[in-house]
């Protein structure tokens, strides 16, 4: 059967190689899961590519037994270096921060980002003129102890490993920040962790919880990014994770902002935020952990709740049955327009060289195919639609500018609740909320004016 | 959005909320009202009346197939247009339509309730078979093929014998049972399978494209979860049939079925949020979307030269029973399948025809 994954040309003649290579015995019998059975390790052949050494197997993917561990390994790296160059998303000017769960997909992240940084400085080191600055990495590891239930001894061993992790890299060195996740309120108050704890708990639904989370994060994320001058954000989120995404986006109602999430550029955040590993595979990931030994770390956090849960094994269930399907699902979503805000801003800084410039605006997102959006969801950021119900009269207050989503999981219904859970947001979700307003404001009032009574407003 | 029906000792005493005059029957689960059985109908045919007033569904006069399977969704369907029909005076000839796929031990029992609805509702029945149509009945062709993608060729099949069977009878809309969750479902595969032209038009209430042939097919989506037909159904004491298809385990949807039936527990909300994310997909212009032909040799809607109904004929006439199913090389579509291997990702020839709509 011809497979139906991108780059398919050299996949025709697996059938031929088959009949050939019967006999090999798997080298990599501590490679596979314990789901696969011995007649996956028997079906090795030669590596499609260099056809020189044997193809390692059984860890699931599309690519499943094509390739040996160096091509394997070259595969993999490209799609990532495929990801930041076609978009431009690393310029030699920029500082990246990596964002670091100690999970295999962020600890791959880390590992090529530096790896690619190290051949820039290569580079660097061997030309004359030094023009190419070397691009700088820090990595970012947010404690979320306040809101999960992990004890502070594994933390604190988790901490440990990380710090171990990030300074045997090779140089140039990188920064770690180790946060916790309260961060997000101004630290002169010093309550932050109990209103984030407040806040957290206040959300009933488990999903919403969850998701909450997630944003927060987000913002945590940007907070460090924004205050050691950083300019790019990474996120090791892979093809399993952004399937996952898809589906559950479009269980919770989130058709419209669904493209805006799973594109290899995300600017609508102060720091534009980086998915280079949006072509690899979760099972690849895991692979290259194990084949280069590098240590991976897993938070006990118990299984995912809700539908976040309820999706995650859905889509665990289908790549079983079709190893295919999750990059079919990211495929398919990725067909529907993205936002003006996903791609990486036009510099015009005349301090960069001109052929990055030049490249950058070749490979950038084309602006006729990208919808622009002006009102974002004050809660999770999503972009609104216009149909969407947004109280024109009411948008001085929070809850009027957030999607449908979030008023259904996150929000509390009651008024008492909901001025509660106001006042225990941080700052910065307040303050993003009513910039975005006024801004939103002025586009609506002059939209509606005709139908306004007075010219005057009430605002702030 | 769903009601479910409670224990009627338990809520004795109770009123109705809205006619305050007789007992309550039934808890609305989004608002906790709690309503009696007489305006329970009242609020659900309503809104299946303002459906197909601001839709603009059916003109006066027109023929009408109600496609009937037996089944709870085709039977409430049947019931309330034909009620609706008479009180609103929408002046339409109704009758109903059914498909004998010609399986033994489900459609032969479950036609027998449809022939009691024709009594019932005083509505004519057509029946079209599988073995008029095509000359196999599903018994043969699982005999010949087994049970796997047995579901595909009735699909493919059924789909087709509703256009044929409205051309042939010549109504002017057909109307089918499709609730929300068949919706939501269909979305969800839909995303599940890459199939991007499907994805943006399965969430519309008409399904457009059919007006340029003999009838226009009308998902009745009226955005009923299921539990609400199935009160209605309930309380009305409608004549049904519920056995699943006995070929059905092996069904590819199956999957997605299951994992709606598990969303719908944890969170009644999320048909309906399925089916607003589907409507609110925006698919990029620039997207190559398969065009609408005919079949060189039946002249129904094709985006091949023969479509797939035609395709899987001849391979059961053949003896060649996978011919059309996957991505084979020699089939009469070959021609569109070798420039796909050689060019890459060409969504016109993704096997649009193995799909329902």
């Amino acid at each position: 059967m011809a497979c139906n994954g991108s780059g398919c040309q050299s996949n025709c003649y697996k059938d031929e190689e088959e009949a050939e290579s019967g006999a090999y015995c798997a080298p990599s019998t501590e490679l596979t899961k314990g789901g696969t059975t011995a007649t996956d390790l028997l079906a090795n052949k030669l590596c499609a590519k260099c056809k020189v050494k044997e193809a390692i197997s059984g860890y699931g993917g599309i690519d499943d037994g094509r390739f040996c561990a160096d091509c394997f390994r070259s595969n993999l790296f490209g799609k990532f270096r495929f990801a930041v160059s076609s978009t431009a998303m690393i310029s030699p000017t920029d500082k990246v921060l990596v964002a670091f769960s100690g999970g295999p997909s962020s600890r791959v992240a880390l590992q090529f980002v530096h790896e690619m940084q190290q051949r820039s400085q290569k580079n660097f080191d061997a030309s004359r003129d030094r023009s190419l600055p070397v691009f700088g990495v820090g990595v970012v590891f947010i404690d979320e102890s306040a809101v999960t239930p992990i004890p502070s001894p594994e933390m604190e061993k988790t901490v440990e490993d990380i710090t171990l992790i990030v300074s045997s890299l090779a140089p140039p060195a990188k920064e770690l920040h180790v946060v916790p996740l309260e961060t997000i309120y101004s630290s002169d108050s010093g309550d932050g962790k109990d209103r984030l704890a407040k806040l957290v708990h206040s959300v009933n639904d488990p999903t919403g919880r969850e998701d909450m989370v997630l944003y927060l994060r987000m913002l945590a994320l940007q907070k460090v990014a924004s205050e050691y001058g950083y300019s790019r954000l990474v996120l090791g989120s892979c093809i399993s994770r952004i399937a996952c995404h898809v589906i559950s986006a479009t269980v919770k109602g989130q058709g419209y902002s669904l493209p805006a999430d799973i594109q290899y550029v995300d600017a609508r955040w102060e720091i534009p935020v980086v998915l280079p590993l949006r072509d690899c595979l979760a099972q690849e990931i895991n692979l290259l952990c194990r084949l280069d030994g590098l240590k991976t770390l897993e938070l006990s956090e118990g299984p995912r709740a809700g539908i976040n849960g309820l999706v995650s094994c859905f889509v665990a269930l289908l790549q079983e049955e079709n190893p295919s399907r999750e990059c079919t699902i990211v495929r398919t979503a990725g067909k529907l327009i993205p936002f003006q805000f996903n791609r990486i801003p036009e510099i015009s800084d005349d301090n960069v060289p001109l052929a990055t410039r030049r490249r950058q605006k070749r490979y950038n997102l084309k602006s006729n195919e990208s919808v622009s959006s002006e009102l974002f969801c004050s809660l999770c950021n999503s972009p609104l639609d216009k149909s969407e119900n947004v109280d024109l009269n009411n948008l001085d207050s929070f809850s009027a500018v957030c999607c449908s989503s979030c008023w259904f999981q996150i929000l509390p219904k009651d008024p008492s609740s909901m001025e509660r859970f106001y006042s225990d947001l941080p700052q910065s979700i307040v303050a993003r909320g009513k910039q975005d307003r006024n801004g939103n404001l002025n586009i609506l009032r002059e939209q509606i004016k005709d139908c306004l009574l007075s010219d005057t407003e009430d605002e702030t | 959005m769903q009601e479910v029906g409670t224990n009627p000792k338990r809520s004795s005493g109770r009123m109705c909320c809205i006619c305050n005059q007789r007992r309550a029957a039934l808890k609305r689960t989004k608002t906790l009202e709690q309503i009696c059985k007489e305006c329970f109908y009242d609020v659900f045919e309503e809104e299946i009346h303002q459906a197909i007033v601001s839709n603009q569904l059916f003109k006066p006069g027109q023929r009408i197939a109600i496609c009937a399977s037996g089944g709870k969704d085709s039977t409430v369907l049947a019931y309330v247009l034909s009620t609706l029909n008479k009180r609103y005076n929408y002046r339409l000839d109704l009758f109903l339509l059914s498909v004998d796929e010609g399986i033994t031990g489900y459609r032969d029992d479950s036609l027998e309730t449809v022939k009691r609805n024709e009594i019932q509702y005083g509505l004519p029945l057509k029946i079209l078979s599988y073995k008029d149509l095509y000359g196999w009945t599903m018994d043969e062709i699982v005999k010949m093929i087994g049970l796997k993608n047995n579901c595909t060729f009735c699909g493919v099949f059924g789909r087709q014998a509703l256009d044929r069977g409205a051309a042939l009878l010549e109504v002017d809309k057909v109307v089918t049972g499709h609730n929300a969750d068949d919706i939501a479902e269909t979305v969800l595969l839909n995303i599940l399978r890459g199939d991007i032209a499907r994805l943006s038009r399965c969430t519309s209430i008409t399904t457009g494209q059919f007006i340029a042939l003999f009838s226009t097919i009308i998902g009745f989506c009226l955005l009923q979860t299921l539990d609400r037909l199935a009160t209605y159904a309930y309380f009305k004491k409608l004549d049904y049939f519920s056995t699943e298809c006995i070929y059905s385990p092996n069904a590819y949807r199956g999957f997605a079925r299951e994992f709606i039936k598990d969303l719908e527990r944890l969170r009644p909300r999320a048909i309906l949020d399925i089916i607003k994310s589907g409507e609110n997909f925006r698919i990029s212009t620039t997207m190559k979307m398969p065009e609408q032909g005919t079949c060189e040799r039946c002249g129904y809607i094709s985006s091949q030269k023969w479509c797939k109904a035609c395709v899987l004929l001849e391979g059961l006439n053949r003896g060649l029973p996978t011919l059309g199913i996957g991505r084979n090389r020699g089939s009469v579509n070959g021609r569109k399948n070798s420039e796909e291997t050689k060019g890459g990702k060409s969504i016109e020839s993704k096997g649009c025809g193995t799909l329902d709509f």
